[in-house]
């Protein structure tokens, strides 16, 4: 396809393309080409959704489209000031681009996808759906991410994933990780995304993630870029018969952040947890997505999500759960709760089922609505100081998300993250 | 699983299961050429006798139409409709007012009975001289009907017991004529002309209806019924329903829908408009049985409806319950827009979708005022190939502080091959508002059913019994009269089906 003129709302992103084209990974591979020709004639053809989409009705990506994004042109040999390591494995991206100087990923069977996209071509888009916006989107312009492979029966242990923006340039960064557990295989993904404040990119990772039958795969991610920041993700996850998705989002960052998560449960007895918070101040629109499809009977779901706002803030919550007919024996639960502490804040929920099948157990909950005055007043009766009151009040509101996450040290990671953006907009909030 | 498999041939016997009000009576009528143009606006509208303004609107409204899309967001599915190969206009032929009950047609006096109209109402309703003045049955509370027989409305009983108490309720072209200033002031602003494709439609071409008006300070006496009935083949149904309470005012309206058996899709698109002024309250009720098509989804009502209550005034209450039993294909989304301060609006929904079914149903709570408050308690039970779907909007406007919602939106589960949805928008914009939002889907319990089974219920009884506690919370809503119908209905739609 001859990109000559590109127009629509995505026309920026077509010019890049038209540039990047032959530079990009696997711009010599015909299979990964013709991926990308066909997101290009995609997003010709349709643009990046409007506030008329459905699935985008209360993220209006308008600020994204006008943004202008230059190629993230990082000296990749540049010292980069690293996070305190959580673990003693981990890939670091700097930019969106593998720095193996920083990373250290030893016993493991990991790549850089710029170094192997010819031999994994043939995974792209299978997991994750080329018809996601966000998926088309990082198709057209992936230049790097992570690949990897845990075998079977394997304890991969902890491995920490640092998607790291250097601030320079009002850059775009479109990560693509392959993560493939195999049976019985085990890992804990602690995936951290940050950048200087100030920075004002685009980030927009896409994962695409296969748990097989009895595997066990921890996702915790912690998005906490900076205000100006727009993080735009995409996950789209497989769990076959017996294995486990235990994935958390803490979405505390950007400007605008959307979370997407489409995870099929295709085995009988397969589990999959897709809870989060998410921590919202003044400027600032959060959004967490899913969508979870019981394709397999006797397969369990749990959700909770919870959501904080202060100043002039957005929250959108948007949970669908598919029952497929197949999937008798379903088991789903799902609860989101928002708690608005500005006049300005708004929160956004639809929750959601489609249920097929007769043998279910569905249900979901949503809240919404301030702190309590009640527990204020028990708390505040008992000498303890207006502030610390409402901060404790929120902790205790988040801490039963976040408690769900059985890995310490993401646990951890999270903890200092929810305590670290209080202390950052506390002031604001109280 | 010997219960599972039970429940599942109830289910088949419910297909077998006729539909009672499935008769069709053989009279007179008088039908506009088929199709739509602005000529037949201009008809119907001369027809009626109408004034120079409300011309005007149903032409605008058309214009409008023309230019609108049907909606394609409802999770229902139905092959296109063509709006040219209907008759927008039916109506029995108008005769000489007969002298007593023996002059009435008896077809028209048949459909009474069958609708279980009682004989004094009959002579009302058929319009024999001097029936109005006979009092109404000892002891029982009287409930005064409009029946609307395809695109007109029949007539009006206990019209003169009401107009003691200042209360206006007859067919809305006779308010055209003798209120046009109370129906000018308020048509159209709950439900404008242009809100939505069937809305602009019925605001073109809309034949009758119920208008009803309560004054200041009146407490109606008596329940308010209209009584739906499309007969005709070939038409569809665009009655306009208006109520006004005024301040202080309290009134209870009872709807029922009824339609004959036909293999042919009928198109039913009606707006109701509800306005409540300081202190009023209304209390809207509806038993939904149109001919839902046979057992294999040939035939049956499309039910394409806009319901909406304005609460304009303080303290002002709206209530809907519902009980949706009927009709091929039912979108209907009766709403709340909660303006006056600490106003009130309740919505009690159960849907029933058997054989191929589809419903599409909820509600908008829209606050605006301070301290307005709502509930929505939903049972949505799918049996056989139906598709039921909650669909409805909680919205918090940044000054309705204080505001309150609470949500329960349960769906029951017979046979594997139907579905339940549940697609809730909740939208807050106020910090002092709280919104609360459950809802559940599961199938009837094995060991509710064995218990029942084992203290000598049938199955069907068993399974009648469960889904009438399943809806209780919402039948315990209806007026009296309506409750016993709407328990009867479940049990038909339910005992030839589930119960």
């Amino acid at each position: 396809m001859n990109i000559q003129t590109p127009s629509g709302n995505a026309a920026g992103f077509l010019h890049r393309y038209a540039g990047l084209a032959e530079r990009l990974p696997g711009a010599g591979v015909e299979a990964v080409r013709r991926l990308r020709e066909a997101a290009a004639e995609t997003l010709a053809a349709a643009g990046l959704p409007s506030r008329r989409v459905e699935a985008w009705r209360y993220t209006d990506l308008t600020p994204v489209l006008r943004a202008e994004f230059r190629e993230a042109l990082t000296p990749v040999d540049e010292a980069v000031e690293l996070p305190p390591a959580r673990a003693e494995r981990r890939a670091v991206f700097v930019d969106g681009r593998f720095r193996a100087d920083l990373s250290s990923l030893d016993g493991l069977d990991a790549a850089a996808l710029s170094d192997v996209v010819g031999d994994v071509a043939g995974r792209l888009n299978t997991v994750a759906s080329a018809s996601q916006p966000m998926v088309t989107l990082n198709t057209l312009l992936f230049e790097d991410g992570l690949v990897l492979d845990v075998a079977e029966g394997v304890d991969a242990g902890r491995l920490e994933l640092l998607s790291l923006a250097s601030g320079e340039t009002e850059s775009t960064i479109h990560p693509r990780h392959l993560i493939r557990l195999a049976r019985g295989a085990r890992l804990v993904l602690l995936e951290t995304a940050a950048s200087p404040s100030g920075a004002r990119h685009l980030h927009n990772p896409v994962f695409e993630i296969e748990v097989a039958e009895a595997a066990v795969l921890t996702h915790v991610r912690v998005q906490r870029e900076a205000a100006g920041a727009y993080h735009l993700a995409h996950l789209g996850v497989r769990v076959a018969e017996g294995g486990t998705y235990d994935g958390f989002v803490l979405n505390a960052g950007g400007r605008i952040s959307r979370s997407e998560t489409h995870l099929a449960l295709l085995g009988p007895r397969a589990t999959a947890h897709l809870n989060g918070a998410q921590l919202v101040a003044e400027g600032q629109l959060a959004d967490t997505t899913t969508a979870l499809d019981h394709a397999a009977p006797n397969c369990a779901s749990r959700q909770t999500v919870k959501t904080v706002l202060s100043g002039r803030s957005r929250g959108v919550f948007q949970g669908k759960i598919l029952v497929r007919r197949e999937a008798q024996k379903t088991d789903g639960y799902q609860m989101n709760q928002a708690l608005l502490l500005s006049e300005d804040a708004e929160i956004d929920s639809k929750p959601q089922l489609e249920i097929y099948a007769d043998d279910v157990k569905c249900s979901h909950g949503a809240t919404a609505g301030a702190l309590d005055p009640d527990s204020l007043f028990y708390l505040r009766a008992r000498g303890i100081p207006a502030d610390t009151a409402r901060a404790m009040l929120v902790r205790a509101f988040l801490q039963e998300a976040v408690e769900i996450v059985e890995d310490e040290v993401a646990r951890d990671a999270l903890d200092e993250a929810v305590q670290g953006w209080w202390v950052g907009h506390g002031g604001e909030a109280a | 699983m010997p219960a599972v498999e039970e429940t599942l041939d109830t289910v088949r016997d419910a297909t077998q299961g006729a539909y009672k009000w499935g008769f069709e009576t053989e009279i007179e009528m008088e039908f506009a050429p088929k199709g739509l143009d602005e000529s037949i606006v201009r008809f119907i509208s001369a027809k009626k006798n109408e004034p120079e303004w409300l011309l005007e609107w149903r032409l605008r409204a058309f214009e409008a139409w023309k230019g609108m899309e049907e909606p394609r967001w409802p999770a229902v599915t139905y092959p296109p409709i063509d709006y040219q190969d209907a008759y927008y206009y039916a109506a029995p032929v108008n005769k000489v007012k007969p002298k007593s009950l023996d002059e009435v047609d008896p077809e028209l006096l048949r459909t009474y009975a069958k609708l279980g109209i009682p004989l004094k109402e009959q002579a009302i309703l058929a319009g024999v001289e001097g029936a109005g003045e006979v009092p109404a049955d000892g002891g029982r509370m009287p409930v005064a009907i409009d029946a609307v027989f395809d695109s007109v409305s029949v007539a009006t009983t206990y019209k003169d017991r009401l107009e003691k108490e200042g209360i206006i309720f007859c067919a809305i072209s006779e308010a055209v004529q003798k209120y046009p200033e109370l129906v000018r002031k308020y048509l159209g602003t709950v439900v404008p002309h242009t809100d939505n494709f069937f809305a602009a439609l019925n605001s073109a071409v809309f034949t009758d209806g119920s208008f009803v008006y309560i004054p200041k300070g009146v407490r109606c006496p008596m329940e308010l019924s209209t009584y739906f009935r499309i007969n005709a083949k070939s038409t569809g149904q665009f009655e306009r329903t208006l109520i006004i309470a005024d301040e202080g005012s309290t009134v209870s309206y009872l709807e029922g829908c009824t339609a004959p058996q036909r293999d042919e899709n009928q198109l039913h698109a009606a707006v109701v408009e509800l306005v409540a002024l300081d202190d009023a309250s209304i209390k809207y009720s509806t038993v939904q049985n149109w001919y839902p098509g046979d057992e294999n989804g040939v035939g049956g009502i499309y039910n394409f409806v806009t319901k909406r209550a304005a609460c304009r005034g303080k303290r002002s209450k709206v209530s809907w319950t519902q009980v949706e039993t009927g009709s091929a294909i039912t979108w209907k989304y009766p709403s709340c827009i909660l303006q006056g301060e600490d106003s009130v609006g309740e919505f009690y929904s159960v849907a029933i979708t058997n054989n191929h079914q589809q419903a599409d149903t909820g509600t908008k709570m829209i606050h605006l005022g301070k301290g307005t408050r709502s509930t929505i308690v939903s049972k949505g039970i799918s049996a056989g190939k139906g598709q039921n779907t909650y669909r409805g909007l909680v919205r918090i406007s940044p000054k309705a502080t204080g505001a309150r919602n609470f949500t329960q939106c349960d769906s029951l589960l017979i046979g594997d091959l139907c579905g339940a949805h549940t697609v809730p928008y909740i939208e807050n914009r106020c910090m002092t508002a709280k919104t609360e939002h459950e809802a559940t889907t599961s199938r009837i319990a094995e060991d509710q059913l064995f218990y029942c089974r084992q203290r000598g219920l049938s199955q069907e009884d068993a399974v009648g019994l469960i889904v009438n506690g399943f809806c209780r919370e919402v039948l315990k809503e209806l007026p009296m009269e309506f409750a016993v119908e709407a328990q009867k209905l479940l049990q038909i739609s339910l005992e030839g089906s589930v119960g």
